[in-house]
This record gives C-alpha cells, structure tokens and sequence, in this order.
C-alpha cells in the first residue's frame, strides 16, 4: 500500500481529463479545487479491475470536499453548502 | 472525443423528483432477486465463496451500453446485461452455451 501523498485539510485540483474506460471520478468534479476532508483508506484501482487486472498496489482513496458554488456556477443556495466525493490519489493534484 | 459518458449524469437537469408515499416500498419480482443473488455469490461477497466478477467489470460493461439501451432497460436488467457480459469475456460462459440456454428457457415459456 502507498503512504497518503495528502492531508486532512490541504488543497488540491482534481484532474480535467476525460479518459476512456471505468473511470469513477465523477464528471462534474473534473478540474474542481476542494480540499481534504479524510483520507478513506487504500483499495484497488477500479480502473484496472473493471479490465480484469488487478488494481495493485492500492491506491489511497480521499474524501474531498468542494464548495458547492464553485461546482456550480450558477448556484443559488446556502454559500457554505459543501458537495463531498470519493477520490483516487491519481486524479488529485496539489493546488 | 466523448467527454460525458452517458451514464454520468450528475448534475443535468432531470426534471421532478416523484416521491412515493410514505408506506411504498420497492417490490422485487422473483427473477429480480436471483440476479441479485447471482451477482453476490459471482462477487464473492458471501463469506467462504470465490470472487470470479467484479462490480467494476460489471460497472464497465453497464457504462458500454448503447445510451437507448441504458435509458429503456430497468435497474436488474441493466444488471443480468453486465453479469452475462462479465462472464463471458471471464470465459466461464460461453455466447453459444449463453445462446442455447435462451432457446431452451424460451421453447419452455411458449410450451
């Protein structure tokens, strides 16, 4: 298993990529700025399972949390709603 | 290049949310529950059994799905497609065995 590159609190970019495949990072976070709210554990790359390999060594995994007003940019709720998702090391960078 | 794969969806417009009553529960029809069972025991979730699938090969395989196909088919549907899929790329099935059978079932239900 890799050490976590990040810590709880830091700020980081989630890749604006739009690779082919099993990708689980959800479209609308691509290229969003959030910060580390904990780091989930390590698990398999999902990328590489749905492909019938194996997905080692585990990736860390990171719940990172976004601001819902820079999500969206039309946004018209509470400015300190937050929009949480689940995210693999490899499609984080640090800001 | 696609940028969105049509199963993304998160974050377009969708429209009223119906909610059910408060009493209403989702009610499975039998086939439904046997694919849910099969997907458990081929994912090796139940204690003592062997993962031969995994849910992101059966993730892929439902992300493939022609975005007509994705949108007209059920839940479970969606499911039986994907385990089918996986197992015939893993080589436990084969499209033949796959083919027969659902000659056979459907020669059975016309009887």
């Amino acid at each position: 298993m890799l050490a976590a590159k990040y810590k709880v609190g830091e700020k980081v970019k989630v890749l604006k990529a739009y690779p082919l495949g099993h990708i689980r990072t959800p479209y609308y976070i691509r290229g969003c700025v959030g910060e580390i709210e904990r780091v989930c554990g390590a698990f398999a790359n999902p990328e590489e399972l749905a492909q019938m390999r194996s997905g080692l060594p585990p990736l860390p995994l990171y719940r990172v949390r976004f601001r819902q007003k820079d999500v969206w940019p039309d946004y018209s709720g509470n400015g300190a709603d937050v929009v949480e998702v689940e995210i693999f090391e490899h499609w984080l960078d640090r800001v | 290049m696609i940028e969105r794969s049509h199963h993304d969806m998160g974050g377009l417009p969708a429209g009223k949310v119906e909610r059910n009553g408060i009493d209403e529960t989702h009610d499975y029809s039998l086939w439904e529950r046997r694919v849910d069972a099969m997907a458990v025991l081929l994912q090796g979730i139940k204690p003592g059994t062997r993962r031969l699938v995994t849910v992101d090969e059966r993730r892929r395989a439902i992300e493939m799905l022609p975005p007509q196909a994705y949108d007209a088919m059920s839940y479970y549907e969606r499911w039986v497609i994907s385990l089918a899929e996986t197992l015939i790329q893993r080589g436990i099935l084969t499209s033949e065995e796959l083919a027969r059978k659902m000659v056979e079932v459907e020669g059975r239900a016309r009887r």
